[in-house]
C-alpha cells in the first residue's frame, strides 16, 4: 500500500492548510459577531459599499 | 455582454481566445485519426465563436458607468442559464439510461448509445455540467454580496465559466466516442484534465481577490464553504489524475497507479468529490439563500461555523468506505468506516440549522414553493447523511455494495439535496438578477416543485427496494450450499422496481424543463420591477434625490 505515503501525507497537509487558515480568522476577528454577522447579509440594498480608498465616493453616498 | 468591458480588458479576452483556439488547432492536426483530433476540431470551434463575438466588439464604445457602484451579474446570469440548459440534457440523458436498464433495445444498436458510454454523460451532465455551472454561477452572486465589493476582475470570470463549459462539452463528447480513463466521475482524459487545473487556478484567485477587496470586516459562512469546495477539488482533481499520455498525439493515457493502489486514490477522490464538490459547494448556496428567502437569519451562526470545520476534518478521510472487503488493508477500511459514521455530526448539524431557520416561518415554507425547495432539500440532505453514514458501516456496506441501495442512496443526495437546492436558489436569485417583481408563473414553480418531489421519492423508493431484494438474492443459499438465484433471476425480480425508476426519473425531467421554461419567460415577459428608491438604476431620472441612508 505505497499509496498511502502519498495519500496521507497530501490529506495531513491539506488539514494543516485548513488548521492555519482556522488560525488566520480567529486572530482577524472573524468569530467575534456572530449574531451581527448572519443578520448582515439580510440588508436590502442590493449594491456594493464604496471602498474605503476613493474619498470622492465616500462622501456622496455614506 | 461585452459592453462592460474596457477595451484592454476585450483585448485581452480576444488574445485568450486566440490562444485557446491555436491550441485546438494543434490538437486538430497532430491528433488526426484519434479521438483528440475530433476534441481539437470541437476546441477550435468554440474559442474561434468566442474570439469572433469578442472581435465584433473592439472599437466599440466603452463603459462610461462608474463600474464599482454596481455588482457584474452578466457571468451569474449566463451561468444560471447554462446551467439550465445542463440539467434538461443530463437529466434527459439520465431517464435513457434508465430506460435502457428497462428495455435494453432502447439502445437502438449503435456503439455510441452503449450504456457504458451514455452513463458518464448523464453523470457529468448533471454533476459537473448542472451542479458546475450552478455553483460557479451563484458562488459569483454570493461572494460579491456577502463582500459588498464587485467581482474582482472582468474577463477572469468568463474565462473561469467558459472554460469550465469547454471542460464539460470534450468530456461529454468524448465519452460518447469512447474516450475515458474509466474513473467514475473523473472520466475525461489527460488534455481535459490539464485545461481543468488552469480554469480552477483562474476561479480559486479571482474568489480570493474579491475577497481580498470586501468592504466587509467578516466573511460570511458561505464563502468558506465556496472556498473549500474549490481548493479541495483542485487538489483531488490533479492527485487522481496523475497519468502519463501514451502518445502527445492521442486521447489514451496510462494512470500512474495500479491495482488497488488506484481504486484507493480513486475513491480518495470520488468519495471526496461528493463531500466538496455535492456537498460543501451546495451547503454555500443553502447557508446564503435560505436565510435570504425566509428573511431570517440562521438559527445558529455559530453552529454552521462548527459544521463547516467538522466537514473539513472529517470528511477527507472517509474515502476508503467505497472498498470494504478488497484488496484494501483492513485497518484502512475501518479507517474510513469510522470517520464516515463521524461525519453525522457535523452533517446533522447543517440540515437541523436549516429547518430551525424554518421554525417559526412555517407560514412561509406553505406559501411559498421556493422556500419549500430548500426545506426539502435540507431535510433530503439530513436523510440521505444518516443513510451515507450506516451505509458505510462494513457489515451494512456487505448487503449493500454493488446493488442498486447504492444507487438509491446516490440519488437521494443528489435529486433530493443537491438538485433541489440548486432551483430553489436558482428561483430567488432570477428575478433579483434580471430585476423582475417576480417569476413569470408562480403555478409552474408550485408544479415543478411536486413533480420533483414526487420523482425523486419514487426513483429511491424503486431503488431501496430494487437493492435490497438484490442484495439478499445474491447471498441466498439452498440447504447443499449452493446459490439459490443465478444472476437472471436478479434481473427478472428487478425489472419492475427499473421500470419505476424510469418513471420517476421522467418526472424529475418534466420539473427541470418546466424550470427551464419559467426561467426563460421570466427574463423575457415578467414585469419588470419598479425602480426602487435605494435601488440603483442606470437612468439618471430615476436615481434617488437623497443617498441611501445605510
Amino acid at each position: 500500500m505505497t499509496i498511502l505515503l502519498l495519500l496521507i501525507p497530501v490529506t495531513l497537509a491539506m488539514g494543516a492548510v485548513g488548521l492555519g487558515a482556522f488560525f488566520w480568522a480567529m486572530k482577524n476577528n472573524q468569530f467575534d459577531d456572530p449574531d451581527g454577522d448572519a443578520l448582515r447579509i439580510l440588508q436590502a440594498d442590493d449594491h456594493p459599499l464604496p471602498t474605503s480608498t476613493s474619498p470622492d465616493r465616500q462622501e456622496t453616498s455614506r | 455582454m461585452m459592453e462592460r468591458l474596457t477595451d484592454a480588458e476585450r483585448q485581452l479576452a480576444m488574445a485568450l481566445s486566440v490562444i485557446v483556439a491555436l491550441f485546438g488547432l494543434l490538437m486538430a492536426a497532430g491528433g488526426r485519426g484519434d479521438p483528440m483530433g475530433t476534441h481539437g476540431a470541437i476546441i477550435l470551434l468554440a474559442a474561434g465563436m468566442t474570439a469572433l463575438l469578442v472581435l465584433r466588439a473592439i472599437g466599440e464604445p466603452e463603459p462610461t458607468e462608474d463600474r464599482t457602484a454596481n455588482y457584474y451579474d452578466d457571468p451569474t446570469k449566463a451561468g444560471l442559464v447554462i446551467a439550465l440548459f445542463w440539467a434538461v440534457a443530463g437529466m434527459g440523458m439520465g431517464v435513457w439510461v434508465a430506460a435502457q436498464l428497462a428495455w435494453p433495445d432502447l439502445r437502438f444498436d449503435a456503439a455510441w448509445s452503449s450504456f457504458g458510454r451514455i452513463r458518464p454523460v448523464h453523470t457529468s451532465g448533471v454533476i459537473f455540467g448542472f451542479g458546475g455551472n450552478a455553483l460557479i454561477a451563484t458562488s459569483f452572486h454570493v461572494m460579491q454580496r456577502t463582500s459588498r465589493a464587485r467581482l474582482a476582475g472582468h474577463v477572469a470570470p468568463w474565462f473561469v465559466l467558459l472554460g469550465f463549459n469547454l471542460f464539460c462539452i470534450v468530456a461529454a463528447s468524448g465519452y460518447l466516442m469512447g474516450v475515458t480513463q474509466s474513473k467514475e466521475y473523473a472520466e475525461p482524459e489527460w488534455y481535459a484534465d490539464i485545461w481543468l487545473v488552469i480554469v480552477w487556478v483562474v476561479y480559486f484567485v479571482l474568489y480570493i481577490r474579491t475577497l481580498a477587496r470586501r468592504n466587509e470586516p467578516h466573511i460570511y459562512v458561505a464563502n468558506w464553504y465556496y472556498l473549500a469546495f474549490i481548493l479541495v477539488v483542485a487538489i483531488l482533481h490533479i492527485v487522481n489524475n496523475l497519468a502519463v499520455p501514451a502518445s502527445l498525439t492521442g486521447a489514451k493515457s496510462y494512470s500512474a497507479f495500479a491495482g488497488v493502489q488506484d481504486a484507493m486514490t480513486q475513491w480518495w477522490y470520488g468519495h471526496n468529490a461528493v463531500a466538496f464538490f455535492l456537498t460543501a459547494g451546495f451547503l454555500g448556496m443553502l447557508y446564503y439563500f435560505l436565510p435570504k428567502r425566509a428573511e431570517r437569519p440562521i438559527y445558529s451562526y455559530r453552529l454552521s461555523i462548527l459544521s463547516f470545520w467538522g466537514i473539513v476534518f472529517f470528511y477527507i478521510w472517509a474515502g476508503s468506505h467505497h472498498l470494504h472487503y478488497t484488496a484494501l488493508p483492513q485497518w484502512v477500511q475501518t479507517l474510513g468506516m469510522t470517520f464516515s459514521v463521524m461525519l453525522l455530526v457535523p452533517s446533522w448539524a447543517s440540515a437541523g440549522n436549516a429547518l430551525m431557520t424554518l421554525n417559526g416561518a412555517w407560514h412561509k415554507v406553505r406559501d411559498d414553493a421556493t422556500l419549500r425547495f430548500m426545506m426539502v432539500a435540507a431535510v433530503f440532505y439530513g436523510l440521505s447523511t444518516f443513510e451515507g453514514s450506516f451505509m458505510a458501516v462494513r457489515a451494512v456496506n456487505s448487503l449493500s455494495h454493488y446493488t442498486d441501495w447504492t444507487v438509491g442512496h446516490v440519488h437521494a443526495g443528489a435529486m433530493g439535496w443537491v438538485a433541489l437546492i440548486t432551483f430553489g436558489s436558482i428561483y430567488a436569485v432570477v428575478p433579483l438578477l434580471w430585476k423582475r417583481e417576480t417569476m413569470y408563473s408562480w403555478k409552474l414553480v408550485e408544479w415543478h416543485f411536486w413533480l420533483a418531489l414526487a420523482g425523486t421519492i419514487i426513483y429511491v423508493f424503486a431503488m431501496w427496494n430494487s437493492g435490497i431484494i438484490q442484495g439478499l438474492m445474491w447471498r441466498t443459499y439452498t440447504e447443499s450450499g449452493t446459490l439459490a438465484y443465478s444472476f437472471t433471476d436478479t434481473l427478472v425480480a428487478m425489472h419492475p422496481y427499473y421500470v419505476a425508476r424510469g418513471c420517476g426519473g421522467a418526472l424529475f425531467l418534466t420539473g427541470a424543463i418546466l424550470a427551464a421554461y419559467n426561467v426563460y419567460m421570466t427574463i423575457r415577459h415578467a414585469p419588470a420591477r419598479q425602480p426602487e428608491r435605494d435601488y440603483p438604476t442606470s437612468s439618471e431620472a430615476a436615481e434617488p434625490a437623497v443617498p441611501a441612508a445605510e
